[in-house]
Order: structure tokens, then C-alpha cells, then sequence
């Protein structure tokens, strides 16, 4: 017996309705219900943060939220970052900071540094990681992502 | 316009940082279904009966099977000379009669959901008679349990040796022997495994995405399992989230895919959760080591004894000899030895089987190695330095054939400086103030010290690599290689080198790998070979394109080719710039010649196959300064810093990232990481609150000096390889620090230095004082 909720989730500024079962979780919403394969699950019990999204504007393991709680809010994904063509601030420090290697944890790194950087735009190096800490990566070590995060800090137009 | 040396951005960058990467989950076929594996929860136990009833009567299920309906080969051996003698030990596909390990497969369901599929696969009722369970590799080796009927649970004892052992130690002034174990580890990508297949009944083809490093094997021994031709089945590329050794190689998942949707028709995926994952992905290190060194009064070493005992969990994998053989052909390390002997015992235990993990055999055996070279200099009143000093062989000393074979080929150590990068780091790192540094906080009653080590490493087996350059007529260069990519940034190393070597904007080079369609051989990417082999297989074929655009603009410019230099990507007339042909000019040309012209070519472009004999062997040293806390038993490591002599840096960014990154997982597994088991066999450890990674938070910053001080040449690039020398010497580095931190040297003897172990062991150490200074 399947329990099925009509939802509408506000996502990257575009409204979407998707119908799911109560107990799918937000992830497997955005990834095969809505095709924003660039949100990852990582571990899918809360550890790693590669399925990190913004939702109202605050960093959430999208693997531990259901979609059905996702009901009427706000929802960001990298895919609503910069262009592959037009990176933003925040991506292109990354890049210049070899912020990145297998890039399967990296949505998760943006997403909670962009929710860092719009509330403290002038981190000290100490919150930085102290936020970075909040999720894994298993190839960078971290050095280039906390690089990547001081360089954005640094520059002025990080995206709001 | 040079990019090899240079500090290029990485062209996969911007795919992977706007969610465009396309890993195997990305992938949705239309029609398709999802694979769920039940897995066995006993440890060691006869299958007394499996019933699918209820799984086969549940929503969305299509498909139940368990191992007596298929009829699959088992997975074989990848690497190894003893191939047929590890026939008994290899892991089917699907458990019938017994299991031996908890993770191992005995069903899967084919559902149309994921969620019903695991719903599906909790109504498997499996029942099981439980057998004793062996969990350590000495107690399994000497029980009268055997887990192969009629065969041992020592499936084999490796041998490496070279001179006369037993006279070195009778001989000796000094003898050292200690007992050392490196706990189970695995390497955790942070993308799962997982595998799509689909059958294409009207051109009998299967196409197969999520295979990665070494998709050609692969696709060879899948395509014989399930009665197809190699070339009736496709690989595509995919992104790759972290490799480390473990991803790729073929596991039950990897047969059972493709055989469902063969069988069934229809498109198949199979994701692995981060529980299975930890259960069945292999495992690696696990390892204890009794190993003595004889010592002359200077401290000088004139043999070396090493008796490993390797936990190898349930099953010979594709890699289960690898690791044990890698430990003890390379755990003389850099050091002048006249006589050697190691021997290494692989042992079948109740455990997720093991297979390799970045720098497979080193990070154990250097461990090991080094931890007896801290202690024999505080036993014979040398400073640690001091005795790898009059150890580590001398530039006059090399090339050297050690005598030994490892990986099929002779372990010939190339060219090579080690006393002078173990010099140049110590200024580099400024070690000698980080060591006052300790001094002065020890005397202030802080548990701070410091430690180092130097290790060998190896990169670049062969036997060959095959790489494709192809020019179209726009100009547009695509090149295909034999290796993959698994975030190592291939794609722009490749780049970089076919760039350079066709004179061109490194943007109009596409690197493809594993997509066996468009290169259909190749060894894959793994052992630090990808850079070494694969980037010298990219650099002659891009050569040998360059060569044939030289020779057909001659023809079409009436000229000899030696009137002519590609430059900026266009082949020009010495001495009249104005008299060229662009690289796409030309390949536009050979696609359509002028009639009655015969260019000798249908493409402009060459493949190539570099082959190589004997590896080539890189070389390090670690440092680490760290602070205990004496209440806790945590580590804090306040420094680090890495020297590795890389022969070639193709790229100092990603060099210097594997370098780091290296260092943080290694040092993971000096602090951190430990798969534990209960007596019954169970995991304890499955998911990521108990087996802690290295966070941003334990992350200290990583110090690196990069040298390329002695090119290798058994490559024309002169690349060593980079992919593991950052992890290496960590267990080693971090416990030898942790010993002087302690004011106990010997006392770390056992990976990952936990905080319970390390609280033990400052306060045995702080009994051992006190009963000291009461005798005073």
C-alpha cells in the first residue's frame, strides 16, 4: 500500500510538482524524479555530504530529508551555480585551487560554502573549516577546497 | 606554448563543478530495472535453504535468483603467476552451499524500483547452519576448520629473498625483531560502485556503463562468462568518484548485471549503498609482520628478515595475491641490503576479501621497515636519521636488480638519488626546528614529537599501453587511451602531452577513455601507470600524427618534409611562414584528396602502442610533527610535509593535489581507519560513524617538495609516476612521531593508532618512568 503525496518543490527558482511516495527521500527526488543528477549520494546516512542542497537557503543532507518535506520550500542544487561556460565566483576558485579531483563530492562542497559565504561573507580561516569539516572528501585532503573557499571569500561578487 | 610541467587547469573541471559530470547513477535507460543483492549475515555457515517465495510475491518484482539458477564462472585472478593453484579459493558469483563472509551474495531481485527491490530482497529467507568462525589469519592457518573442503586455509606462502639471511644474523652485533600489524582498511570512494548493462537484441550487442580501470580485461572475461564475444559488448565511459585500487576490478555485481539483462532483456542497474559497500567492496592492508634486522654497532644493515601474516578474507579476489606479494618484493625498500628474506602467509579468514588499496604492500611494509629502524637506532644509540643515513644506497649504487621479481618483472631499482632528497627535504621541511620545537614542549610537560620516514615506491607496470590520435578536418584532435579515468585528471594529462607534442591550444583536445568502442585494447589505470605508460602511448601516437602531417603537406606543398616544422598548430614552409596548412587543412585534404594524388592515409591521425619492461621506482620521505593528548589518547598532527622525486611532473598542480590528498588518507589510516570485527564475524564497522575518514577538522596542512631530479628512462616522458607516494609512509611517519610524542619509540606497533591504543600506551609508558625513576 503506497503512500502518495502530490508535492511542489521550488527548485533553483523554478517551481516543480512531482507526485512520490512518502518515504522517498529528497535525493532520489531530485536525481530520478526531477533528472538534477548533479546532487550524489554518498553514503546515504548523513556522513559524507556529497548530497548536500540548500534548502530555504540552509545547508540539508538530502539523503536524510524526505521529498514530502521538501513540500512548498525552496530547494538549491550546483545546478543552479554557474555554467560550465560561466562559472561563478565560488566554482571558479575550485578550479584555480585544485579544489577538486573525482569531483563526486564537490556539489555538496559548493553548496554548503555558498550557504557559508551568504551568511558570513568574511570568513576567518578557522570557520571556513570548520564548515568544510562538515562533509568528506577522499582525494583533495581538503587543502585545495579550503583555498578554493578563502579565494572566494576574497573575491567580491560571490553569487547570492 | 609548453603545457607538460605546467601548472594546467584541469579540463574536467567544469563539467564537475556545475553537476554535468556523468557517473554510473546518471545513467537511465529506458525499461529499467534495478538489481538489489541479498547478502549473507553469517559469517561462515552452510546455506541450509534459501526461500524466494515470498521476494518473488512481492511489488515490482520480476526476477528472484539465487545461485543454483545461474550458472556463472567464478571470478578469477587478475594478476598473479599463481593462477591455477588459486582455483579453489575463488569467489563465485552467487553463494550455494556455503558463505564466508557477511556481505557475501546469495540472491538478487530485479525489481522496477529501487525501493521495491530492497523491500524485496528483506523477504529472502535464508537459513543457515553456522560454522565456527576464523577471523585471524595465524589462528586460521593452524585450525582443524576448513573453509575450501580438502584444501588449507593458507591458500599460499609467497617467498622473495635474496643472500645469505642466517649468516647475516650470526654474524650480527645487533639483532632487532618486533611485531607489528596494520589493521584492515579500505579505501572508501566517495561514490559507490554500481554498474548499468543493456541488451540490444537486434544488433546482439551489451553496452555496460560504470566499468572503470580496467575495462578491457573486464569486458573480456564478462563477455566469456555470459557466452558473447569480447566485441559484441560495449564499455562507456563514466566518471569515476575516486578509485584508490578498490573500484573497478571485477566483483560478483559485475557478472550479475549483465547476465540479468541478457537473461531478462531488459536494461539493469545496480547502485551499491554505502552499507554493502563496506561489506563487500574489497578490503585491504590487514597485516602483521615479525620482522628482525641484523645490525652491525654503527648501525649498519646487513639483513633483514620479515615473516608477514596477510588476513585475506573469504575468497581469493582478482587481487588476493597481489598485495602479499607486493609487501614483501618491496619491503627492502631504498636501503643497501646484503641479505634478505621475506616470506608472507595468505590466509583464508571470515572477512570481506581483500584485493589492493593505494600503495598496495608499501604503506604495510614500510610501516614495518621503518618502525624497525626507529627502534634499532634507540636501541644501538643512533640518532634515526643518522641510520637511514649510512643505510639508504648511494646514486653510485644505482641501477641495482635487487634479485627479486615482483609483478612478473625483475625489481630493478632505476636511477635514482635517495640520500640527497632525504638531505634536501630536511632543509625543505626545515625538520630540525620542528624537532626543538617538540623538544621545548616535551620539557614543558607536552606529549609533542616528531617522526619521519623514507620509503620506495613503484609506478608505470607494463607490459604496454595504447593510446590513438586522430585529427578531424576542423582541427578538433580527439584522443583515445587504453586507461580511465578515476579523478586523477587524466584527461587533462593527455591533453597536455598531445598539445604539446602537435603544437596546438590544449582546448582542441578531447581525451576519451574507457569507452571500448573507440579504443578496443588497453591495460587500464591502476598501479601508477596511467601517466607513465598510457602518457607515453598519448606521446607517440600524437608523434607519429605530427610525423604524418609533415609528410602529406610536403606532398600537397611540393616540398621534403624536412623543409617543414609544425608550429602553433600549422605545418609551415621553413623560411616562408606564409606557405602552411593547418593541421585540419590537412586532414580535410586526406578525407577528400585531390584525384590521382595517393596520400597514403585515410585519416590524419596514428595509434601506438608503448611497451615497457620494468617499472620504474619513485622515492620519498615523510615528516610529522604531532601532539597527544595524554588524557584522551587523540592525535593531533600539528605538520606534515611529503618530498617525493617524481622524475617528471607532468602537471605540478595535480602532482602536488595526489600528494596531499594521499597524505590525508594516509594519515586516515595512521589515526583513523579500522574495519573491525566482532567474534561472530560481524561488522562492526559498516557504515562511516565507525569507520572514520579524515575530516577537514584532522586535516593538518601538507608541506610537499616536488623533484624531478632524476627522470626516469624507461619512458620518454621520464615520469616515475605520483599517484601513491602520498600516502606511503604515513603509518610509519605518524607512529614514529607518535613514539617520540610519547617518549616510548617502540612503543606504536599497531595501525590505526587509535586513541584507546595510544592512551595504553602513554600510560605504560608513564608506568614504565615511574618504576624507573622509584629504582633511582
Amino acid at each position: 500500500m503506497k503512500d502518495i503525496h502530490d508535492i511542489e518543490i521550488t527548485i533553483n527558482g523554478e517551481r516543480r510538482a512531482v507526485t512520490v511516495e512518502s518515504r522517498r527521500t529528497l535525493a532520489d527526488v531530485l536525481r530520478h524524479d526531477l533528472g538534477l543528477t548533479g546532487t550524489h549520494l554518498g553514503c546515504e546516512h548523513g556522513v559524507c555530504g556529497a548530497c548536500t542542497v540548500l534548502v530555504d537557503g540552509l545547508p540539508a543532507r538530502s539523503c536524510l530529508m524526505f521529498g514530502v518535506q521538501a513540500d512548498g520550500r525552496e530547494v538549491e542544487t550546483v545546478e543552479g551555480l554557474g555554467t560550465p561556460e560561466n562559472l561563478n565566483t565560488l566554482q571558479q576558485a575550485f578550479m584555480t585551487e585544485h579544489g577538486l579531483q573525482c569531483g563526486f563530492c564537490t556539489p555538496g562542497f559548493l553548496m554548503l560554502l555558498t550557504a557559508l559565504l551568504r551568511e558570513n561573507p568574511n570568513p576567518s580561516d578557522d570557520e571556513i573549516r570548520d564548515v568544510v569539516a562538515s562533509n568528506i572528501c577522499r582525494c583533495t585532503g581538503y587543502a585545495g577546497i579550503l583555498r578554493a573557499a578563502r579565494l572566494a571569500a576574497d573575491s567580491d561578487a560571490i553569487a547570492t | 606554448m609548453k603545457y607538460v610541467g605546467s601548472r594546467v587547469l584541469r579540463h574536467e573541471d567544469p563539467r564537475l563543478l556545475t553537476g554535468r559530470g556523468f557517473f554510473v547513477d546518471d545513467e537511465t535507460r529506458p525499461g529499467q530495472l534495478w538489481m538489489r543483492v541479498v547478502r549473507s549475515t553469517s559469517a561462515h555457515a552452510l546455506i541450509r535453504s534459501i526461500d524466494l517465495t515470498e521476494a518473488q510475491e512481492s511489488d515490482g518484482v520480476l526476477a528472484v535468483i539465487c545461485g543454483r539458477d545461474v550458472e556463472l564462472p567464478v571470478i578469477p585472478v587478475r594478476v598473479s603467476p599463481l593462477k591455477d593453484e588459486m582455483a579453489p579459493y575463488l569467489q563465485p558469483v552467487l553463494a550455494t552451499e556455503r558463505v564466508r563472509y557477511v556481505g557475501e551474495p546469495v540472491a538478487v531481485i530485479v525489481a522496477t524500483d529501487p525501493y521495491l527491490a530492497e523491500d524485496a530482497a528483506e523477504r529472502v529467507i535464508v537459513e543457515y547452519d553456522e560454522l565456527p568462525v576464523l577471523l585471524d589469519a595465524e589462528q586460521s592457518a593452524a585450525s582443524d576448520v576448513q573453509m575450501v573442503p580438502g584444501h588449507s586455509n593458507e591458500v599460499a606462502v609467497l617467498r622473495a629473498s635474496f643472500g645469505d639471511v642466517d649468516a647475516s644474523f650470526a654474524s650480527a652485533e645487533h639483532v632487532v625483531e618486533i611485531d607489528v600489524t596494520i589493521g584492515r582498511q579500505t579505501a572508501v570512494p566517495i561514490e559507490t560502485r554500481g554498474l548499468v548493462a543493456e541488451w540490444s537484441p537486434d544488433d546482439e550487442r551489451l553496452d555496460i556503463w560504470g566499468a572503470t580501470k580496467v575495462p578491457h580485461y573486464n569486458r573480456r572475461v564478462i563477455a566469456a562468462a555470459i557466452g558473447l564475444t569480447e566485441y559484441q559488448v560495449n564499455i562507456h565511459r563514466t566518471d569515476a568518484g575516486g578509485g584508490f585500487g578498490v573500484r573497478g576490478e571485477l566483483y560478483p555485481e559485475d557478472f550479475l548485471v549483465p547476465y540479468l539483462a541478457l537473461r531478462l532483456g531488459r536494461p539493469i542497474k545496480w547502485v551499491e549503498d554505502r552499507a554493502e559497500h563496506l561489506v563487500s567492496t574489497n578490503h585491504s592492508r590487514d597485516q602483521r609482520h615479525l620482522i628482525s634486522g641484523a645490525f652491525d654497532r654503527s648501525g649498519h644493515l646487513l639483513g633483514l628478515r620479515d615473516e608477514v601474516w596477510h588476513g585475506n578474507g573469504g575468497y581469493v579476489r582478482t587481487h588476493g595475491l597481489t598485495v602479499p606479494e607486493l609487501t614483501i618484493t618491496m619491503l627492502p625498500g631504498p636501503y643497501r641490503l646484503p641479505a634478505y628474506e621475506g616470506v608472507c602467509h595468505i590466509v583464508l579468514t571470515n572477512k570481506t576479501p581483500c584485493g589492493t588499496y593505494r600503495a598496495p604492500g608499501r604503506y604495510e611494509g614500510t610501516f614495518a621497515r621503518e618502525r624497525l629502524l626507529d627502534i634499532a637506532a634507540v636501541q644501538l644509540g643512533i640518532d634515526p636519521l643518522e641510520i637511514r643515513r649510512v643505510n639508504l644506497l648511494s646514486a653510485e649504487e644505482l641501477p641495482m636488480d635487487r634479485g627479486l621479481i615482483a609483478l612478473g618483472t625483475s625489481v630493478v631499482l632505476d636511477d635514482a638519488d635517495y640520500q640527497s632528497l632525504l638531505e634536501v627535504a630536511l632543509v625543505e621541511a626545515d625538520y630540525s626546528s620542528w624537532q626543538n620545537e617538540a623538544t621545548q614542549l616535551r620539557a614543558q610537560g607536552q606529549l609533542v614529537g616528531t617522526g619521519m620516514a623514507v620509503f620506495l615506491e613503484k609506478s608505470g607496470l607494463g607490459p604496454y599501453e595504447t593510446a590513438a590520435v586522430e585529427i578531424d578536418r576542423e582541427g578538433g584532435i580527439q584522443v583515445s587511451i587504453g586507461g580511465t579515468s578515476l579523478g586523477q585528471g587524466i584527461e587533462t594529462i593527455m591533453a597536455q602531452i598531445a598539445a604539446d607534442e602537435l603544437t596546438v591550444n590544449i582546448a582542441s583536445v578531447d581525451v576519451v577513455g574507457g569507452e571500448t568502442a573507440s579504443m578496443d585494447d588497453g591495460m587500464g589505470s591502476w598501479a601508477s601507470r596511467s601517466t607513465v605508460v598510457g602518457g607515453s602511448a598519448v606521446l607517440m601516437a600524437a608523434r607519429a600524427t605530427s610525423d604524418l602531417a609533415l609528410q602529406v603537406a610536403a606532398t600537397l606543398l611540393e616540398v621534403s618534409p624536412e623543409e617543414l616544422t609544425l608550429r602553433d598548430g600549422r605545418v609551415e614552409v621553413n623560411g616562408s611562414s606564409e606557405r602552411a596548412m593547418s593541421l585540419g587543412d590537412v586532414a580535410a585534404v586526406i578525407g577528400n584528396p585531390p584525384a590521382g594524388v595517393d596520400l597514403g592515409c585515410k585519416v590524419l591521425g596514428a595509434r601506438r602502442k608503448f611497451s615497457v619492461e620494468h617499472m620504474t621506482y619513485p622515492y620519498g620521505v615523510h615528516f610529522a610533527q604531532v601532539r597527544v593528548d595524554g588524557d584522551t589518547g587523540a592525535v593531533s598532527v600539528l605538520r606534515y610535509f611529503v618530498a617525493y622525486e617524481v622524475g617528471r611532473a607532468m602537471n605540478p598542480m595535480t602532482v602536488e593535489g595526489q600528494l596531499i590528498g594521499g597524505a590525508i588518507q594516509g594519515i586516515g589510516g595512521a589515526l583513523l581507519e579500522e574495519l573491525v570485527y566482532g567474534p561472530d564475524g560481524q561488522p562492526l564497522s559498516a557504515t562511516l560513524i565507525d569507520y572514520l575518514l579524515p575530516t577537514a577538522g584532522d586535516a593538518p596542512t601538507v608541506g610537499t617538495l616536488i623533484t624531478e631530479s632524476h627522470p626516469s628512462s624507461s619512458n620518454p616522458l621520464g615520469a616515475k609516476g605520483a599517484g601513491e607516494g602520498g600516502l606511503t609512509a604515513c603509518g610509519a611517519t605518524i607512529a614514529s612521531a607518535v613514539g617520540n610524542a610519547i617518549g616510548k619509540v617502540e612503543a606504536p606497533t599497531r595501525l590505526p593508532l587509535s586513541p584507546m591504543r595510544v592512551r595504553a600506551m602513554v600510560a605504560s609508558a608513564a608506568a614504565s618512568t615511574d618504576h624507573v625513576s622509584s629504582a633511582e
